[in-house]
């Protein structure tokens, strides 16, 4: 028998290149051990202070954020939590992208778009943390 | 209008098949597919008399010789060695040879009801079997095999029982993919090479008789590689050899991590 005239939609096409013989994916899946670990410092640690310590949110305005910026840190703080969530955030990404795209072509233009979205955001996140200006509401 | 697909309703004349003593009705619904026929596959329900000792395959073997032997599936030792009927049983992947009716029966007097489909993320080519290709080529892909260089010894490979102990467990492998079948990165990325390659990779890797562990490791350190499992334990719930398959993808992430075997 034949199974040649069959018309069978094949969901499995193996697209397996050779070996690239780097160690990309062992540094991204390390990093993310290592990132995850950090943010569970960084991140609750945030959110205790912005959430729940003293008033809570109630006491968050220009001010409060203001003081909190003048120490090194605290600016240090939520730089290396802006960059730990955005790397780790963006590699879970990629990891999902990778899972889920079925064509190189999605693949390629989703994978453009979260790192277009990534560069933005760590940029736009790390200038305001560099050059806030306390004054400007005065 | 289309003509209606058989349903679940459809009703099978399953009167011929020999009911034992002691034997009750159970009902085994099967995700069918001929691909001459069926755009997709559906489901069809078929009444049987079954013994508590009997296996799921026993069913599906009376239903092919009493009620329509168009249906399609693999078996060849009914004894859970050759692993060729690796299906999808109740929703989790068993091999039908070792399933027993017993461990599937209703509470109460609740009529007993067993779901049949092929496994999942491979292309179901009729009935109960798939394409095992995609599965194969990832096998071959980590080099199952020993390999070894310079010359040949003049007598035996000499091996230590601890040596041996290594990679024990993973000799045990017999190909069934209830394991690669059940990962859900398998099913959403094909390319991924799964864990049954992983767990071979692991058995000559682990071997201390062989040399091609560089070689492999380097396979399994690419993108649809070791990384990409999340160690989620599914093919470790499947395997019908009660290999830990999880902890053997672990051991190899270790070996890349610390370059050392
Ligand atoms: C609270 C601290 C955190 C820890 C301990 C942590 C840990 C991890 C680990 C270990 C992985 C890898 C899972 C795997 O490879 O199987 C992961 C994946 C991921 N993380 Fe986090 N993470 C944390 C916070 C975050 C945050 C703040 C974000 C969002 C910005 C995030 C987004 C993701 C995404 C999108 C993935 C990929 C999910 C997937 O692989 O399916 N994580 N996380
Ligand atoms: S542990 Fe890894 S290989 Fe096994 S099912 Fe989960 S993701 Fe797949
Ligand atoms: S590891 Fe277990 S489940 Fe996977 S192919 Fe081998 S025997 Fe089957
Ligand atoms: S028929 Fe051989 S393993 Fe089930």
């Amino acid at each position: 028998m034949s199974t040649e005239s069959l018309t069978l939609d094949k969901p499995r096409s193996p697209r397996r290149p050779a070996a690239r013989r780097n160690n990309f994916e062992l540094y991204s899946w390390l990093f993310m051990r290592l990132s995850g670990l950090a943010l569970v410092v960084l991140v609750l640690g945030h959110l205790f202070i912005m959430n729940i310590l003293d008033d809570g949110v109630h006491r968050i305005n220009f001010a409060f954020v203001a003081g909190r910026w003048a120490s090194p840190f605290w600016q240090f703080w939520d730089l290396a939590m802006l960059w730990l969530a955005q790397l780790h955030g963006g590699n879970g990404m990629r990891t999902i992208i990778e899972d889920y795209a079925r064509k190189d072509t999605t693949r390629f233009w989703l994978k453009m778009l979260l790192y277009v979205s990534i560069a933005l955001i760590l940029a736009v996140g790390t200038l305001v943390i560099f050059t806030f200006d306390p004054n400007i509401a005065g | 209008m289309a003509s209606p697909t058989p349903t679940d309703t459809a009703a099978h004349d399953t009167s011929q098949i020999p009911a034992p003593e002691g034997s009750i009705t159970v009902t085994v619904r099967i995700l069918r597919f001929n691909p001459e026929f069926d755009d997709e596959p559906h489901w069809e329900s078929y009444d049987v008399p079954a013994l508590p000792t009997d296996r799921v395959l026993n069913l599906l073997i009376n239903i092919k010789s009493y009620v329509d032997g168009t249906l399609s599936f693999r078996r060849s030792c009914a004894h859970g060695i050759c692993g060729s009927d690796a299906m999808q049983i109740n929703g989790v992947n068993r091999l039908a040879c070792k399933v027993l009716i017993k461990d599937l029966l209703a509470k109460g007097n609740k009529r007993t009801t067993i779901s049949v489909a092929p496994i999942k993320g491979l292309p179901q080519m009729k009935d109960l079997y798939v394409d095992m290709e995609p599965f194969f080529e990832a096998f071959k892909a980590v080099k199952p095999y020993l390999i070894a260089y310079g010359n040949e010894p003049t007598h035996e490979r000499i091996q230590s029982q601890a040596d041996r102990e290594r990679f024990d467990d993973t000799t045990k492998c017999i190909l069934c993919a209830c394991c690669t079948t059940s990962c859900p990165v398998f099913w959403s990325d094909g390319s991924y090479f799964g864990p049954a390659a992983i767990v071979n990779a692991h058995r000559f890797i682990f071997d201390s008789r062989d040399e091609g562990s560089e070689e492999r490791l380097d396979i399994l350190n690419d993108t649809e590689g070791v990384w990409r499992c999340r160690t989620t334990f599914n093919c470790t719930d499947a395997c019908p050899r009660g290999i830990q398959v999880t902890k053997a993808i672990q051991e190899v992430k270790q070996a890349l991590l610390f370059k050392r075997v």
